[in-house]
């Protein structure tokens, strides 16, 4: 029976044939067929998972918490040394000089990606800011959140850093970092469903040994990841628990 | 077992108090008029077991507290407590999480040179397998308004 892979939204485009590559790898490792599909937005994704139809997932850290406490999918991976973090970055121009700076009232431009959008929230905190009080603008994704703030129709734009440092450099020539987060701990991670919980550790194993050889440290490579690292299930309840408190 | 302040270890003219913490242990602490800025960007994050006692903490609350994780892996949290807490903030925090709730607050925390800081803090209990393990509490940055706010409540408080 097919097994269904999805990858969080919030993927990097430049990865997109990287995770056919890693698919293709992981079927023939595991001997497993899985079928790789995308969903557009989160919300979209929330619904096939709700609807049991995902066996294995590189997962959102804010979708843990229904994954593991919900569904009971288990963690297997996170690539090493990468965590999340957001940038909160406005115009060149602009006259805020740090984040006390924002008024209430401010236009904030964003992106549907849940984890960053709450870190984004809470590095605005010290200015009194909240969804409440802001106008937020919704952009498909970060290179429109850049053109927000070039385009001078939003006061500040929050960031996955990531993309923000993806950015080109002409663009991010026209912007300025008021403040990057420095969390560590929250992170995306690969996890695996029910119906392959069986085959967690043929899972977890071979991914673990991907960077030890010529073909999978390519698949990696092409996945921008030095290597995979191991997550254990307290770990990922603990980050769970740590994005409960940071939803306060 | 949770040692006095060394009064070597404050930098700066400072006050006296005798703190009475949770478990009814005394302690000796010593403290400045000396405010240390939230770090931008940063969580301070611990865990402790069912009685408050630290059991992981991270860099970010090393740097801020000014102990070394030695001196707190073991230690109560309440090696942060600062004399202008009132004591029913700290009772409200634990009378809320032991019925397995969320509790948050801003917190004066003081510094082992006698120093401060103020922090939005947010603690939740651990449940796995359904059984409460411990608490886990995350700090960020609060508002300015929000610490004026809580000068102004934790006056009127014991």
């Amino acid at each position: 029976m097919t097994n269904y892979f999805t990858i969080s939204p919030d993927f990097s485009p430049d990865h997109l044939s990287g995770w056919y590559i890693f698919n293709t790898w992981l079927q023939k490792i595991t001997n497993e067929p899985i079928r790789l599909v995308f969903y557009d937005n989160f919300e979209l994704q929330r619904e096939a998972i709700e609807n049991d139809c995902i066996d294995l997932i590189y997962a959102n850290p804010f979708d843990a918490a229904m994954l593991v406490r919900h569904k009971g999918f288990k963690p297997l991976v996170k690539p090493d040394g990468y965590s999340d973090e957001a940038i909160i970055a406005v115009h060149t121009s602009s006259k805020y000089k740090q984040i006390i700076d924002l008024q209430p009232g401010s236009s904030i431009a964003t992106t549907d990606d849940p984890d960053i959008f709450m870190m984004g929230l809470i590095l605005m905190e010290p200015a009194e800011l909240d969804k409440s009080n802001v106008e937020l603008i919704a952009c498909e994704n970060y290179i429109l959140v850049a053109k927000q703030l070039i385009q001078g129709s939003a006061n500040a734009g929050i960031f996955f850093a990531e993309a923000y440092d993806d950015l080109s450099n002409m663009v991010k020539k026209q912007l300025r970092i008021l403040v990057r987060s420095q969390i560590d701990i929250i992170h995306h991670s690969l996890m695996i469903g029910p119906k392959l919980l069986e085959k967690h550790r043929l899972f977890q194993e071979a991914l673990l040994e991907m960077a030890g050889n010529e073909k999978g440290k390519a698949v990696l490579e092409s996945l921008g990841f030095d290597r995979w690292q191991i997550v254990n299930e307290e770990e990922m309840e603990f980050m769970i628990d740590l994005m409960d408190t940071l939803s306060s | 077992m949770l040692k006095d302040m060394n009064p070597d270890d404050v930098v700066g003219d400072y006050e006296k108090s005798v703190l009475t913490l949770h478990g009814n242990i005394r302690r000796t602490v010593f403290y400045t008029e000396q405010e240390i800025p939230y770090p931008e960007g940063k969580l301070i994050v611990s865990r402790t077991d069912l009685t408050g006692v630290i059991t992981h903490v991270n860099s970010s609350f090393v740097e801020m507290s000014g102990y070394t994780k030695d001196e707190l892996i073991g230690a109560p949290h309440s090696i942060l407590r600062h004399p202008a807490m009132p004591s029913a903030a700290f009772k409200d925090l634990w009378d809320t999480i032991r019925n397995q709730c969320k509790w948050q607050g801003y917190v004066k925390n003081l510094r082992k040179d006698g120093a401060y800081y103020w922090v939005k803090a947010v603690v939740i209990p651990n449940i796995r397998n359904g059984e409460v393990v411990g608490y886990t509490s995350v700090r960020r940055k609060p508002s300015r308004k929000k610490i004026e706010q809580s000068i102004d409540l934790y006056s009127t408080l014991e």
